[in-house]
């Protein structure tokens, strides 16, 4: 999968866990949970809208892995 | 035949815009199914109708914002007479200007409900039936006949002229200049500052604390979503609404609503889920009958509930009818909540953040993962020894991860 395509089925599923936020001011080293204020509920919600998207399935000892706007491209592009 | 009047969202709701109709004059409508929608403080809500029927008049032209209580609709359903709650429509909405005027901060909405003294309404059968075929309400009619009885012709006579003036076509409350976005967090706000100054003023509330050993639970939860996909994901909260209420139907006093110096026990565990809004604010919508569904019902439901509360559209069901309110801070890294109870609800429970604590057990010192959990509780309603045995009953199912399903 190509960086753009990654990154935007990621802007597309923000957009729903998170209507309000500025998804695209994210700078790509900020850490997401925390610039979007996304709870256990909204990120559970933002990984299953990632599989609806992308098909990936991400197990939970990879939520590690999972901090960044770059580090969750990294991560999509590598698995899928 | 009754009226459908426009609902009060929880405690802290003074007035919503009708946006738009979903039924038409005949159509048939069911316990439970959509019939407007209303953008309120709280985001867009689908509004529910309480009863099975068929929709006979539309009152209220959509884009108009109208205070709570405001007749709507009025619905058919087999009985002759308009069952009237609270006032009619007419002298409901000259009042709002008039109200509007001075600021009022500290009167929640639902309290505004006048209790209407009986009254009784002479009127012949003939009268009546007209009166209900034709939808008017014959409190507002003027009688002709004996000792001021209503008689056929005084209510087609007060049908004509209601039509004359019709129904509001014109805004009720001024619209603000101010767009709907930015909007909401402000009035969200003076109606939360409502809701909790009643609280903090009525409500004599007493606060416990207990520490639970989340270790178990959370393996088996770990063991458990290895076995699933990310779609069947469980999460920590969903094991905590499932606990509280188990243990609500051991201490029932918990669940339901002091009304009228009284406290009156729901049957239904309809758990009020804070969610806070990034905007600012919170919303508490129902996860319903959270003692009959399962985990994986009721994850769905979380993920659900909290998705459309985002995005701001919720059923009114949701907003009105929690029987108690669950706040989970954990995520934030608080460790101690101690809420302030959402009236007419009698209790709150707080969660806090999992940290690893030193614990001592059988003269053995390790370390586990440890959650503080809170209830305040209405001492009207309740003691603190049924809150100890509630807070008791809630590790007692935690720790039961045999029984989980």
């Amino acid at each position: 999968m190509s960086d753009d395509i990654a990154r935007r089925a990621i802007i597309k599923v923000l957009g729903n866990i998170a209507p309000e936020a500025e998804v695209d001011k994210i700078e790509p080293n900020e850490n997401l949970r925390e610039a979007l204020d996304l709870d256990s509920v909204d990120f559970l919600n933002f990984l299953v809208g990632l599989h609806d998207e992308l098909g990936v399935e991400i197990p939970e000892s990879d939520y590690g892995r999972l901090s960044t706007l770059s580090d969750i491209i990294n991560y999509l592009t590598t698995k899928v | 035949m009754y009226e459908f009047r426009m609902p009060s969202l929880g405690a802290d709701m003074k007035a919503a815009k009708l946006v738009e109709w979903k039924v038409k004059p005949g159509d048939k409508v069911n316990r439970g199914d959509i019939i407007a929608e209303l953008e309120t403080e709280k985001g867009d809500i689908d509004v529910e109708v309480f009863e099975d029927g068929v929709v006979d008049q539309l009152l209220v032209d959509p884009g108009n914002k109208l205070p709570v209580g405001t007749v709507l609709a009025i619905i058919k359903n087999g009985g002759e007479e308009i069952i009237h709650e609270v006032k009619p429509a007419m002298k409901k909405v000259e009042e709002e200007p008039v109200r509007k005027e001075r600021p009022e901060i500290s009167r929640p909405g639902y309290r505004e409900q006048p209790i209407e003294k009986e009254h009784r309404v002479r009127a012949s059968p003939l009268a009546k039936k007209v009166a209900a075929d034709l939808g008017i309400d014959l409190k507002t009619v003027k009688g002709s006949g004996p000792n001021g009885a209503i008689e056929k012709a005084d209510v087609v006579k007060a049908a004509e002229e209601s039509k004359k003036e019709k129904i509001p076509k014109e805004v009720v409350f001024p619209e603000p200049e101010r767009k709907a976005t930015e909007e909401r967090p402000f009035g969200m706000r003076q109606a939360i500052a409502a809701a909790m100054s009643r609280s903090n003023r009525e409500i004599p509330h007493y606060y416990l604390q207990t520490e639970i050993d989340m270790s178990k639970p959370l393996k088996w939860l770990e063991t458990e979503n290895q076995k699933r996909g990310v779609k069947e994901r469980l999460l920590p909260s969903v094991i905590l609404m499932k606990a509280v209420a188990k243990a609500l139907n051991d201490v029932p006093e918990l669940n339901g609503y002091w009304q009228n110096d009284q406290l009156e026990i729901k049957d239904a565990t309809h758990i009020g889920f804070a969610i806070s809004l990034r905007q600012g604010g919170l919303i508490a919508p129902a996860l319903h009958h959270v003692d009959m569904k399962n985990l994986d019902e009721l994850m769905h439901d979380m993920l659900d509930l909290t998705m459309r509360t985002r995005s701001g559209k919720l059923r009114s069901s949701e907003l009105t009818d929690g029987t108690i309110t669950v706040t989970n801070l954990g995520d934030r890294g608080v460790e101690t909540v101690y809420g302030v109870i959402y009236p007419p609800q009698v209790a709150l429970i707080g969660f806090g953040k999992v940290t690893e604590r030193p614990w001592a057990e059988n003269g053995m010192l390790d370390v586990r993962r440890v959650l503080t959990a809170t209830l305040s509780a209405d001492h009207r309603a309740t003691d603190g020894h049924r809150g100890a045995l509630f807070l008791e009953a809630l590790n007692r199912y935690l720790q039961d991860t045999e029984n989980y399903e």
